[in-house]
Order: C-alpha cells, then structure tokens, then sequence
C-alpha cells in the first residue's frame, strides 16, 4: 500500500473513525483503525463489537492495499503533524508515515484477526444535521448513567410515518423530544434503544453535514443495530437489548399552575442560589404572582435566596428541585422562555420552551422532573 | 486515659450454652454446643465442658461433632429464651448505673462515674461483685465475667481474663503491665492479617509492639490504622459509654417456621417489610439513601447485602425493587431461614423517582399467579428444631431431644426440674405443640 492524502483530511478521518475505540479493547487488534487504498480513495474503519465508524477520504494512491495499526496513535500523529502532504507507505512489518521531514514507522497489526465490520446500512430515511445533533443533546442528559437497569442507560427511538420521537430517563427526570424525519417509506415504524453514550458521540461527529441518515431494523443489517450516515461518514451501533418500560403514565394528564420565565436569567439565579445548596440537595422556588423566589440552605448552613420575574397563571405553588437537575433542563430547551407546568409540590413538573414571553408553548420538547421532599 | 477504673465491662459466661443447660437440667455438667446443626451448621456458643474437647464458637458444627464425645448436645439456639435472660441482666446493670452502653445480647460497658458510688479500687470491686454474685439469682443461675478499667478498651480485656465468674480490676496506672504479656490479638482492631504481619516484623505481644515507633506503623499500616495501634497499645482509648444512640438505622426482619425457597413468598415478604421500614421512617421523618437486605441460610450462614441509591427517598416501591435485586442476587435454592430489610444514610430531603407502570425488573409479585401464602414464622411443627421448646398436652413442658423418621423424640424438663424422662411421639402428634422458653424465677 502506498498513498499520498492531505494532513487535514487525513487529521480529521482518523480522529473521527478512532473516537469510540476502548483504551482497553478485549481483544489488542480492536485497538486498531483499519486502511484501505483503492483507486483515489482510503477508507478507515475502527470496529470494537459495539460500535463500528467507518470514513472514506479522496487520496492520490500509487498501489491499493490495506493495513491494521494503533488507531489512537495514528490519529495523535496525524494531528500533530505539519500542514503538508502525507505519504503512507506499507514497508516490510511498518507503516511509514511521512510528512515534511517527519518520519513515522508503525508496527503493523494482524489484518487476519480483525473481525468483518457490520454491513454499512442502507438509510430508512433521513434528517436534517443541526436538528437532530440539538434533539439528542436534549434527551441523553436524562438517560441513566448507573448500572442497575441497563436500558434506562439507552435514548428509545420510536419512528412511526415521518414522525420521530426520542426518549430518555434516569427515574428522576424524563426527556421527550418529537421531531419530523424523512422516511424512505411512509408506513416506516421502528423502535429502537441506542446507548445513549454512543448517540451522544455520533450526533455531535454527524451533526455537522446537512443530512445524517438513519438506519434501523432489516435496513440496518439485522435487527439489533443502528446505522447512522452523513457524507462519507458511517457509523452503526450495537442496540440495547429488553423491553423499555412504559412511560407514558409519567406525563401529568392536567395543569393547575403554569409560569413562563426567562431561561437565562432563570438558569442564572439557580446557580448562584444552588452554591449553597449542600451536596447539590435542593433549591426551593416559590412561585406567586409576579415573580419565583429561588431559595435554599436551611437552619444552621448557609443560606441564599433570589427573586426572579415570572408570569404565573393559576394557584401559588412552592416546589424544591434538586439543582442539576433543574439547570440540565433549563440548558435543554434552547429557546429564550422557559414554561413550567404544575400540579403539585410533589408530583412531577414538565418543562418546555417557548420562544416568547407571551408566546404559544414549544410542546416538541418536555423535560419531566420529580421534585423533591423535605421531612415534615 | 481515665484517671479512675470507672468503666465496666461485663461479659456473660457461655451465655447461650448456659441458659440451655438451665433450661435443660439434664445437660447440666455436659458439653454442650448451641448453633447451626445442619450439615453446614455453624457453632454460636460451646459450653466450658465442651470447650474442653476443643469446640469453639464460628467452629463449624460437623468439625464440633467430631471433637466431642458421644452425648454431646447440639441444639438450635432459641433467641428468645437468650432475649429474656438478657433483659433481666441488663436490668441489674441499669440499677447500678444510668449510663449502659448494650454492645450484644451478652454484653455491655457501664460507665461506673455516673454510679453515685466512690471510685476508689475497694469500693468498686466490692460494688461490682455484688453484681457478679446478683446474676445468678436474677437469671437461674447463669454467670458472667466483668472487667472494671480506666478505658473499654481495657475493661474488656479484663474481663476476658479470668473466665468464667471472674472480676478483673485494673487500678489506673497499671494498665501497661496488664497489656504488655497479652498477645497483639487482645487489641481491638488488630485481626488476623495485622496480627500475621506483625508477626513478620517480630512483634508477638503487646510489648513488642509498644517498642514500635508510630512512624514505623504508619508507614507498615498507613495513617489512620498505624496510629490507632500505636494508641492503643499505650491503652490510650477516650471512647465513652454511649447510652442511646442516635438511630442510624431502620430495620425489619422475619425469622419463617420452615426454611422458604420460593422467591414469590420471599418477594411478598420484601414487600411487607419495606413497607414498615418506610413507615418508621416517615415516623423519624428522615429518608434514606442505603438499602440493606440480611439474609440467613437454614445452615445459619447469615450475610447482607448493601445498595445505595444516587438519590435519598422516602417512597417504599423504590426501598422494596431496591431490596429484590440485592435479594435476586442471592441464591435461596436450599431455603432461607431469616429475611430482613434496613435502611440507612439519614437526610432531610429525598429525590424521588418516577414509578414505572410495568416494572421490567421482577417488580411487585404478579396478581396474576397463584395467590402467595404469607411465609409462617418462627420455626418448629415441621422441623422441630433440636432443643426447641415443646408442651405435650398430658406430659407437660419439654425439649426437642431427637428427632427423625417422621418422628420426634422430647424430654420433659425444665428450669428447677430434675432430669426428666424422654418419650417418642409421631412428628405430627396432635398433643405435640412447639411452645414458649419456659420460666426460670
């Protein structure tokens, strides 16, 4: 194998083909990125059983071939080097790589190990880059990040026709954002629960073309994947296995209180508030008309209490929340109101955008949040 | 270090082997070994007679078997006969003195400063074996040993030192020359690894390690246990009796008649508990974060098992699904015998969770399978424990001698009774009831 490809593009393939490997693979040849040179073209692929990426970038090739080496070393090198030409060249056991007068010599590792890499999925449908890069942002703050309920840690994609709707939770809030896709077929009906680590990944690295495709089901090459497309970009995912639990019951059938706030000043208040909240515990938001005192502390700690301006519709309500968990939320919504719906101080509170004060409710977006109890 | 020999320790004399021997007068002078008789039982408590052939308590119960001689008694322990001696025990030492800090059933420190009598060596030791000889009589004849120091570090070293029916007084600046010749076990918070480690160094008894420089133990032990030894083999040791501490924790337990492998009946029994647990909880008006769950075998093994949960919670679904995966985690196929759920890590606040409609983890037990029969407790019908209780409706009050081949073989005695004759019944001899420890005053 022997090839000539810009540093930059070279820089950018291996870091993103490289992004999801394991320091510790199982298996050492899984810590490799696997090139391929045909024609005008280098493919690199990194594959560790749960997520596959795979990227093709234009080169100038003198003689096809393929070698397997340490992905995470190829891709810091790559990136440090000069903004010159870079020639990979297979030469005996190494991979040479040169670059002005840098010289790199790479062991190469046994192809004849490497496992075959999914097979790269054919779209079910597609949508748009920054949309859906922002719609998976808002919901994997909510996934689980503990161990006792595997598939609480996943996003539960659920496609039906054009709409697509992405869910998360940890028990203690809830993430749901609804959004319009695609479809290659009208009657597409998927559902599917992706680690919500590797959605994560993969939406940020995709988000920036202006289509990602979507894969799932047969299309995906069997049923318990995810391709995801975008460019010369793919990439799958290995699906959460068992059943979701039923979480519709979670969103309160009715309203008593509402309050529409500004976001910024909002998130500003409750950190400052939340700084003396011991162990990140609570922050109290008393809600009347007009405006929310933000409090917390209590007793014998230290205390601090804030007013904020908000429109309040229907009765007076106190409510605590643990702080992060408010602030992920209020970061979520991306728009400049924040509405807040009630029932009461200890049941679940839903949160969406609104774009202005006086404005009709964003509902594409809910952030469902359980408050929490003081000791009477 | 105290300035006086006001603290107390005393320590029942093998305590469940003995209140057996009371019960059971045909067991008196015998060697005698209370615990798991199983196959994979293990020994609680070994009378002095059998210590004599080597049986030990945490020996198992078959190695026991072999040790000692042909009528050797080996007999379930019935907690609630050792319950009620404790309590008259307790009583006494809370006549002597405000201030009893009650570490187990057979066991305790009293702090003699709050006694209202003069500290000085005559009229302690003189107080404190009036106690000594009081126990007899408050219990039936059961005996305790009694440590009298200037710390509880010591005083339970000394009572430890003339068993059974001792007293050992240290007077105050003698407690280095009662430490020195012990071995380093003596010492609270030294075990087996430390004791082998310092064994490497040439370290076999208290003085050898009192040469150590704490420098030295700190670099061998690290910090907080380097300079804890080097404390305490200077018998330097400030703690002080604790009366009523503060509740760390909330706990139910249920002991079941027969050993219960079927996980539903365990799962209803969670329930149950969790459900109380909370309600003592709200009653405190506290949350808690860990969730416990005590587990004995029918051999006795007894183990817990611990989660903590990223957030407090007052919600008693959350503390019970906690509960059933510890317990999932558990293998019950041969029967458990004991089953209990605690809570700890107290706070004022809670995070809720959301409850999921269709748990998909074992969640409450289905309505739709056979309905479940509440576990029955407190063993015996059935199993008949050896040593168990028993009333026979003509013969009177007995014990479980023997039994096997659906039959049960008691004796009938008691307290104050001399040796009674034993007979044979069917194991379902319907004049046959399991009954309640017999009285001794």
């Amino acid at each position: 194998m022997k090839l000539q490809v810009e540093r930059d593009v070279l820089a950018e393939a291996v870091t993103w083909a490289v992004r999801g490997l394991s320091t510790r693979p199982p298996v050492p040849v899984l810590a490799g990125v696997l090139l391929e040179a045909s024609e005008d073209s280098l493919t690199l692929s990194a594959f560790d059983y749960e997520v596959s990426a795979k990227v093709t970038v234009p080169a100038q090739v003198d003689e096809p071939g393929e070698t397997l080496v340490m992905g995470r070393l190829l891709s810091e090198i790559s990136r440090s080097l000069p903004a010159k030409p870079v020639s990979l060249a297979v030469d005996g056991a190494k991979l040479t790589v040169s670059c002005g007068s840098s010289r790199f010599a790479l062991q190469q590792m046994p192809t004849a190990d490497y496992p075959t890499l999914p097979i790269s999925p054919e779209p079910s449908g597609s949508v748009q880059g920054d949309v859906f890069t922002q719609a998976v942002a808002q919901v994997a703050i909510a996934a689980d990040r503990g161990d006792t309920l595997p598939i609480l840690t996943g996003v539960r994609m659920e496609i039906e026709g054009d709409k697509l709707s992405l869910l998360a939770t940890d028990r203690y809030r809830l993430a749901l954002r609804e959004l319009t896709w695609n479809p290659s077929t009208a009657d597409a009906s998927h559902v599917a629960l992706i680690p919500a680590r590797t959605l994560s990944d993969t939406a940020r690295a995709l988000g920036a073309s202006g289509t990602v495709g979507i894969a799932l089901g047969h299309a995906a090459g069997g049923e318990g994947l995810v391709g995801f497309e975008a460019g010369r970009r793919r990439s799958t995912s290995r699906l959460l296995d068992g059943e979701y639990p039923k979480v519709t019951a979670i969103f309160p059938t009715s309203v008593d209180t509402v309050a529409v706030l500004n976001t910024a000043t909002l998130t500003e208040a409750v950190k400052r508030v939340a700084l003396v909240a011991e162990r990140n515990a609570a922050v109290r938001l008393r809600f009347s008309e007009g405006q929310v005192g933000i409090e917390a502390g209590q007793g014998d700690d230290a205390q601090a209490s804030e007013a904020v301006e908000c429109n309040l519709q229907g009765p007076e309500l106190e409510i605590a929340f643990n702080p992060q968990f408010l602030l992920d939320g209020l970061g979520a919504i991306g728009t400049a109101y924040a509405r807040m719906s009630f029932t009461q101080p200890s049941r679940p509170a839903v949160l969406s955008g609104q774009a202005e004060a006086d404005g009709d409710a964003d509902e594409s977006y809910r952030y469902v949040l359980m408050p929490v109890r003081f000791a009477s | 270090m105290r300035t006086t020999a006001s603290i107390l320790h005393l320590d029942l004399d093998a305590f469940f082997a003995a209140v057996e021997q009371r019960d059971k007068p045909s067991l008196q002078g015998k060697p005698v070994c209370v615990g798991g008789t199983g196959h994979r039982g293990v020994v609680s408590t070994a009378s002095y007679e059998a210590r004599v052939y080597g049986a030990r308590s945490a020996m198992p119960t078959a190695q026991a078997r072999r040790l000692c001689p042909a009528g050797t008694a080996f007999l379930s322990p019935r907690f609630g006969a050792y319950s009620r001696s404790s309590q008259a025990v307790m009583g006494l030492l809370h006549e002597l003195s405000p201030v009893v800090q009650q570490v187990s059933v057979d066991e305790a420190y009293v702090d003699l400063a709050a006694a209202g009598i003069e500290l000085t060596l005559e009229d302690v030791t003189a107080r404190v074996r009036r106690l000594l000889d009081d126990i007899p009589g408050a219990t039936g004849g059961l005996t305790a040993s009694a440590g009298v120091a200037s710390s509880k570090m010591l005083a339970k070293i000394a009572s430890d030192l003339e068993k059974p029916a001792g007293l050992v007084v240290v007077p105050p600046g003698h407690e280095l020359d009662v430490l020195g010749p012990l071995p380093v076990r003596a010492i609270g918070g030294i075990g087996p690894a430390t004791a082998t480690r310092l064994r490497t160094f040439g370290v076999e008894s208290v003085a050898d390690l009192q040469r150590m420089g704490e420098a030295d133990l700190v670099s061998i032990f690290g910090d907080s246990h380097g300079r804890g030894i080097y404390r305490l083999a200077r018998a330097q040791d400030d703690r002080a009796v604790e009366t009523e501490r503060e509740a760390k924790s909330v706990s139910a337990e249920e002991t079941f008649e027969v050993d219960v492998t079927d996980p539903r009946v365990l799962a209803a029994e969670l329930a149950t508990m969790s459900t109380r647990v909370t309600s003592r909880l709200a009653e405190g008006s506290a949350f808690a974060r860990t969730v416990t769950i005590k587990v004995r075998q029918h051999d006795f093994t007894t183990s817990t098992r611990s989660a903590t949960l990223p957030h407090p919670t007052g919600e008693p679904e959350v503390i019970r699904a906690t509960a059933q995966r510890l317990l999932d985690a558990v293998d019950v196929s041969d029967g458990l015998r004991l089953l209990g759920v605690g809570v700890s890590g107290f706070t004022t606040h809670a995070q809720e969770q959301f409850l999921f409609d269709d748990e998909p983890d074992g969640g409450p037990v289905e309505a739709d399978v056979a309905p479940v029969t509440p576990a029955p407790l407190l063993r015996s019908s059935q199993g008949w424990a050896p040593g168990a209780d028993v009333r026979h409706d003509e013969l009177g009050a007995g014990w479980v001698w023997g039994r096997g081949l659906g039959r049960v073989t008691v004796r009938f005695e008691g307290p104050g009774t001399p040796p009674g004759p034993v007979r044979t019944f069917a194991a379902d001899d319907p004049a046959l009831h399991p009954a309640d420890p017999p009285d001794w005053t």
